[in-house]
Order: structure tokens, then C-alpha cells, then sequence
């Protein structure tokens, strides 16, 4: 066992993968040499090569539709796009190639690429460094969404991503890649090693996709989350003396919808916390989906608490940012209706 | 005389300043690229640069792009007016595969005819010619080894014919019958045969020419010997795609064979609409560092020779090459297109690179290969062949009448293994 931060987590899965698989690639925005903005690939050109860890030009729709063929061709990209924020220009490749290709195809090619992205906020990123894109992709049909919330999982999801055969959006919340990170941006920032999550396996494991974790079990009130909002809503839950069940989704497509139903059959409530933007986002699909489930046991209205239907306003982070207060309020509202 | 003064009277309304404007004759002014002649006009091919066949000279396979930038203006062409092949271009190609060649590009066409009319008769929703732009995909899968891979669009079934893909299966796919291949999951003619080399074709414009450079690096990546061909039509160059697909394949050196078939019509949209009329296709790639080659597109030898030339340098190492064939749609874009609304109906008829059909034929027989007999009795097989083929094609059903196929294969390929929400809507929809 080691202990790792998540950027650590996210490397070692990766090198892990690069050393087992030869077909595994690795490339993106200044990935190779320097090792990506993020330092999520450092070492591992070095390691294994210039051909399998190297620099694309800035073209995200271009370095996509290049991992198309290479999927086609029969390797397994691993991508990075250096923020969620960029992902746009890749849409089209991403919506109607990446994710339909099996389909179209009737199974003839696929395209088995892991697409990672630092998305979300905390970070002062302003619009263009702190959106979060889940609903742009679990409203797409073909591809998997995944999200970590911590080292453990980062590296266990980001290889069973990389060996899985259909395409994957590995969405990694970058405010939590140095240290979990509870919405308390007025205290001191603690690192990953006083966490327990730190503690991984230097070698090969997976944490299958599709399968939540319960972070903390609780009889009141269950609570969705995924991503930094899981540490959100765990002190939430602590700070307001409700007795909630926090959920981390890990996979939030397709979603471990069992572990959801079991566990808002129990509480008999539900709060759905999210990042993203409110209208459209992926808490109303998980709203509908308790409802349609879990009507007849609920005892109180389904609540979302997510970010403002704004653009990410960089003077705001902390107004804008759903933090634990939010949060507390949402659950005692919720547990007391 | 009526169609010219129409013609003047449009121009004059093309260039005015506008009166609105306190500028006057120093006001600056919106300039909307128009084509030389819309139905009814004189026509004009005044922006079509034509070199004289054989004229233009033939580098060898490793020269470097920068010397290579004239043939970016210029026009390869192997077959003058008589039909012989001259020139340093002219491939040595045996009586044989010429003929190979000739029928494959005549079942082509016969086996367009017969769906167009299938789609007619609304036995399926919609159909795509390549009338006129045989020579492109036949003369190019005839340059390539059976094992490259092909990134076409939808007007490439060119390639399907030539590898010998069963004509049924096409159809089968067209009809979305109990037979389709793609199990009635794609509209007619996108089709996708990984056994035959072809990828799977996009109704998205122009994704598939960086999908064909990433497949390329992969060759390369793994050491192999396979190369990657991709095609885009004038239109689509547009996109940003192609862009993409340059960069890339400049960058990584990437082996393959981009194609721009410039058949000068995108829908209604001529090809000056696409980029400045003055600026070849193929002399875009001078700004990337790649080679290009201006071919015309209705030479099959031409289009085979210059294909050739590109394979045999992607296959050396030395990256890829962009070709721009210059052709012309014969026909409307798709069943759902009328061309007669916006170009000369006469256009097709005068396009002055000739029918590629007629023009492979002109040199077999000039070459004393072929005659007028055969040709008559080649053209008859192969409608019955065709029609032989239709009959098994609708006895597997069409896209609203006979058999379909499976629905509950409908939920099927979406995911590897259908996750519970696609196992739960198959139940609900009863299947």
C-alpha cells in the first residue's frame, strides 16, 4: 500500500495500465513531456517511451476524432482534455462518433477510449475552469460517465475505464486532487494523507463502474452526490445533526440505481447534490428516477441543491459553490418536512 | 441571348454599391460568392483550371513537399481527348484490370440506377448516386491493398463493388430489411463492412477524415503495413475536421491517402462557397507541409496513378498526401435534392472532364482492348446481375413492407452489455 493523492492515483493507474497493455496510449494538451498542467501524467513518457505518452496540438475535436480510428484500428486510448471547460469542440466527434460507433456499426468497430477531464469548481477558475459537463454526457446514449470522489477510487475506476470496451468520460473533480475538501474554503486545506482513501495498492486493482459506495450510513435523509460534493455532504451531514446516508455515485452512468432505491426506501428522503447548474442537470434525472422508484416511501419533497443557473462567476466562487451550508439547510428542510 | 442578358443582369445586381450607404463609391462592400451560371444561364467553366493531359510531370515518391507545391495548381491527367494514356502519369496497368476497372465502375452505376429507382417506388426512405464519380472510388480501391483501410463517405459505394462486397448485402442494407448488416439502425448507403476494409460511414460530415489519421497512427504505433485512405467532399472541407485530420497527419507523419472529391456541388451550394474558387482544394495542403495532388477525377487512369503515387509514399514512411479529384455530381445530391433549382440542367452534359465510364471505355477500345459489342453485352449482364441481385435483396423484405429485422435488436450495441435501464425499456416497449 501507498499512500497517494488522487493526481498520484490517476498516474499510477495509468503507468499500471501502460505496463500491462501495450495498446494503451496516452496523449493530449501537454501531456507527454511535461506531464499535463496537472501533473496527472508526469513521468510516464519518460518511462514508457515518446510514442506511448505524447503531446497533441490544441485541437480537441482533432485528438478525439484521431482516438476514433485508433480504437477502430484495435488500441485503447486514454485522453486527456486539459479541462472539462474545453470539451466543447469535441462534442460532435464525442456524440456522434465516439458513442454511436458500436451501434451504428451493428458491433463491427468500437471505439473503447477513456476520455479524462478536470472538471468543476473551488479553484477560482472562473467560466472557463469550473463548469461541470456530466449532463452533456449521461444524456448521451453509448457512453459511460464516471466520477472519483477520492485516490482509492480514482485509480480502481480510472483502470476498470480504461479495460472496459465501451467509451468512458472520466470526469475527475480537480478541486479535490490535492486534498478532500469540504466546502470550508475559510480553513486550512488538509491533504489526502490525513484521509484514509489515500491508502492504495501501488500495483493493479479495479473499482468496478456502475456500482455506488455508501460513504456514511444514516437512517433520516439519503443523500446523492458525486465528485467533491460527497465531502460536502459528509460534513454537511455532520454539522447539521441530520442522520443522513451519503451515497458517493461514483458512476454516475449507468447509475447503481438498486443502491439508490434501497436506500431512499429507507430514509423515505432524498437530497441530490450537485455542482452543475439545476435546470437539466443530471439531479433532475436522478430526481425522476427516485420518484418513478421510490414514490410510495417518500415522505417528503425530493430536494436538489446544485449550482445557480448562472455562468461560473470568478468574483463569486463561494456564493455560487453549493457549499455545506446549502447543504445542511437542504437536509434538515428535508428530514423535518 | 436571353439567358446571357439574365447572366449580365445578375452580376450588375452582384456588384453594386449599396445605396443606403453615406460612403458612396468608398463604402465597402459584402462580396457573396455566386457560381458562374444558374438554371437558365450561359454556361461557364472559366473557374475550372485544366492542364493538358500528359503535361504535367511525375516526382519521384520521396521528394519533398515543398517542391511539390505546383502540383497543387496543376491538373494530372493520363487520357487526352482521343482516349490514349500519355504522359509520365500513364500507369502500367494490364488490358485486365482495365477492364476490372470499366465494369466495376459500370455495376456502379447500374446498381445506383436500380436503388434510385427502389427508393422511387418507396421501397426505402432515401438514396445517394455517385452518377459521374465512379472513377474516384474504383480507380482509388484499385491503388490501395484489400487490408488498407477506408474512411469514405456516402458517395464511395465505389469501394464496396471493387472489393467485391456482395451486391445483396448492399441492397439489404439500403431496404433495412431482415438482412441489413446494420440491422436497420442506419439511413440507406452508410454503410460499414470491417471484413471488407471500410469503416463504418457518418451522416456528420467530415468526422471520418482525423478518425482516418488516428487509425493511420495506429498503424504506424503498432509497425504494421497497412495505410488509411479518407475521403471529404468539397463541401465538407469546410469543416473542421479536415483541419484537424492535416494537422494531425502532418504532425505525426501519419500513413494515409485524404482525399477531396471536388465534385463541385455541396447540395446547392457550388464549391466557391466552400473556400476561394481561385484557391484549389488541393493547394491547402501547402500551408500544412503535406503533399498534394490535383487529379482529374473522371481519368481512372489519372486517379489511379496519382492514388498509387500517394500509397507507395504513405507506405514508405514518408506520411501522408492530399488529392483533390475533380469531378462533377451528375445527379442530385439525394432523392430528397433537385438540382435543376439551382444549377443549369445542362451542366452535367457539358462538364468538360467527360463521363468517366465513356472515357475508360474510349481508350480500351482505342488500345484495341474492347468494342462497342462488348460493352453493349458487359452493360446487359450486369443490369441482370443487378436486378438477379434486387429480387434476393426484397425477398428479405423492405424498409415498409416484408421483413424487418429483430426489434428487440434495437436495444442491442449501445453499450458492449445493455445496462438494467436497457434491459428494463426493451420490457416496456414488449420485446
Amino acid at each position: 500500500m501507498a499512500t497517494m493523492n488522487m493526481i498520484q492515483a490517476l498516474n499510477s493507474a495509468m503507468d499500471v495500465m501502460l505496463g500491462r497493455d501495450p495498446d494503451v496510449l496516452i496523449f493530449g494538451e501537454d501531456v507527454g513531456f511535461f506531464g499535463g498542467v496537472f501533473r496527472a501524467t508526469e513521468g510516464l513518457q519518460k518511462k514508457y517511451g515518446l510514442e506511448r505518452c505524447f503531446d497533441t496540438p490544441i485541437a480537441e475535436g482533432g485528438l478525439i476524432g484521431v482516438a476514433v480510428g485508433m480504437g477502430a484500428y484495435g488500441l485503447r486510448p486514454v485522453v486527456e482534455i486539459q479541462f472539462a471547460d474545453y470539451i466543447y469542440p469535441a462534442y460532435d466527434q464525442i456524440v456522434s462518433e465516439v458513442a454511436r460507433l458500436r451501434y451504428r456499426s451493428a458491433g463491427q468497430f468500437c471505439a473503447p477510449m477513456t476520455i479524462r477531464t478536470p472538471y468543476g469548481g473551488g479553484i477560482f477558475g472562473g467560466q472557463t475552469h469550473s463548469q461541470s459537463v456530466e449532463a452533456l454526457f449521461t444524456h448521451v446514449a453509448g457512453l459511460k460517465v464516471v466520477v472519483p470522489s477520492n485516490p482509492y477510487d480514482a485509480k480502481g475506476l480510472l483502470i476498470s475505464a480504461i479495460e472496459d470496451d465501451d467509451p468512458v468520460i472520466f470526469l475527475e473533480p480537480k478541486r479535490i486532487y490535492n486534498g478532500p475538501f469540504d466546502g470550508h474554503h475559510d480553513r486550512p486545506i488538509l491533504p489526502w494523507s490525513k484521509h484514509p482513501a489515500s491508502e492504495a495498492p501501488e500495483g493493479y486493482y479495479t473499482v468496478p463502474l456502475g456500482e455506488a459506495r455508501t460513504m456514511r450510513a444514516g437512517s433520516a435523509v439519503t443523500v446523492l452526490a458525486y465528485g467533491t460534493m460527497v465531502h460536502v455532504a459528509l460534513a454537511a451531514a455532520e454539522e447539521s445533526g441530520v442522520d443522513a446516508e451519503v451515497i458517493d455515485l461514483r458512476t454516475l452512468w449507468p447509475v447503481d440505481i438498486e443502491a439508490i432505491t434501497a436506500s431512499v426506501r429507507k430514509t423515505g428522503r432524498c437530497v441530490i447534490v450537485h455542482e452543475a447548474t439545476r435546470t437539466s442537470g443530471f439531479g433532475a434525472e436522478l430526481s425522476a428516477l427516485v420518484q418513478e422508484r421510490c414514490f410510495y416511501h417518500l415522505e417528503a419533497p425530493i430536494e436538489r441543491v446544485a449550482g445557480w443557473d448562472t455562468p461560473y462567476p470568478h468574483a463569486f466562487e463561494w456564493e455560487y459553490f453549493p457549499g455545506p451550508g446549502r447543504v445542511a439547510a437542504a437536509l434538515k428542510r428535508t428530514a423535518e418536512a | 441571348m436571353t439567358s446571357t442578358r439574365r447572366t449580365d443582369a445578375r452580376r450588375k445586381a452582384r456588384s453594386r454599391t449599396p445605396a443606403a450607404s453615406p460612403h458612396g463609391a468608398n463604402a465597402l462592400s459584402l462580396r457573396i460568392p455566386e457560381p458562374k451560371a444558374r438554371p437558365g444561364e450561359m454556361l461557364d467553366f472559366g473557374n475550372l483550371r485544366l492542364s493538358e493531359a500528359g503535361s504535367v510531370t511525375r516526382p519521384p515518391i520521396d521528394a519533398a513537399a515543398r517542391d511539390l507545391r505546383d502540383l497543387a495548381f496543376a491538373l494530372i491527367r493520363v487520357l487526352d481527348k482521343d482516349g490514349r494514356a500519355v504522359g509520365p502519369w500513364a500507369p502500367t496497368l494490364a488490358p485486365d484490370a482495365l477492364k476490372r476497372a470499366l465494369e466495376a465502375m459500370m455495376l456502379t452505376r447500374a446498381f445506383d440506377d436500380r436503388m434510385y429507382r427502389a427508393q422511387r417506388q418507396g421501397k426505402t426512405s432515401f438514396y445517394m448516386k455517385c452518377a459521374g464519380e465512379e472513377a474516384v472510388a474504383v480507380g482509388q480501391a484499385m491503388a490501395l491493398e484489400r487490408d488498407d483501410m477506408c474512411f469514405p463517405t456516402y458517395r464511395q459505394q465505389g469501394l464496396l463493388i471493387t472489393r467485391g462486397y456482395p451486391l445483396v448485402d448492399m441492397m439489404n442494407q439500403v431496404l433495412s430489411n431482415a438482412h441489413d448488416p446494420l440491422k436497420g439502425r442506419q439511413l440507406p448507403v452508410l454503410y460499414s463492412s470491417r471484413e471488407y476494409g471500410v469503416f463504418s460511414i457518418s451522416g456528420n460530415l467530415g468526422t471520418q477524415f482525423s478518425q482516418a489519421v488516428g487509425w493511420a497512427m495506429a498503424s504506424a504505433y503498432k509497425g504494421a503495413r497497412r495505410i488509411a485512405a479518407a475521403w471529404i467532399g468539397d463541401g465538407s472541407t469546410a469543416e473542421g475536421d479536415f483541419h484537424h485530420a492535416l494537422t494531425f497527419a502532418a504532425v505525426y507523419r501519419a500513413p494515409a491517402v485524404l482525399n477531396v472529391v471536388n465534385n463541385q456541388w455541396a447540395i446547392s451550394s457550388f464549391h466557391g462557397i466552400a473556400g476561394d474558387a481561385d484557391a484549389p482544394f488541393a493547394s491547402r495542403a501547402i500551408g500544412y507541409g503535406l503533399p498534394a495532388l490535383r487529379v482529374d477525377g473522371n481519368d481512372l487512369l489519372a486517379v489511379y496513378a496519382a492514388t498509387a503515387w500517394a500509397v507507395e509514399r504513405a507506405r514508405a514512411n514518408l506520411g501522408a498526401t492530399l488529392i483533390e479529384h475533380v469531378t462533377y455530381r451528375a445527379e442530385g445530391h439525394s432523392t430528397s435534392d433537385d438540382p435543376s433549382q439551382y444549377r443549369p440542367a445542362e451542366e452535367a452534359a457539358a462538364w468538360p472532364l467527360g463521363d468517366p465510364i465513356r472515357r475508360l471505355k474510349q481508350h480500351l477500345i482505342s488500345v484495341g482492348h474492347w468494342s462497342e459489342e462488348e460493352h453493349g453485352a458487359l452493360e446487359k449482364k450486369l443490369i441482370e446481375t443487378v436486378r438477379a441481385a434486387g429480387k434476393e435483396a426484397e425477398s428479405h423484405g423492405a424498409l415498409n413492407s416484408g421483413s424487418r429485422p429483430s426489434i428487440a435488436t434495437m436495444f442491442e450495441d449501445v453499450y458492449k452489455h445493455p445496462p438494467w435501464h436497457l434491459r428494463e425499456q426493451r420490457q416496456q416497449l414488449g420485446v
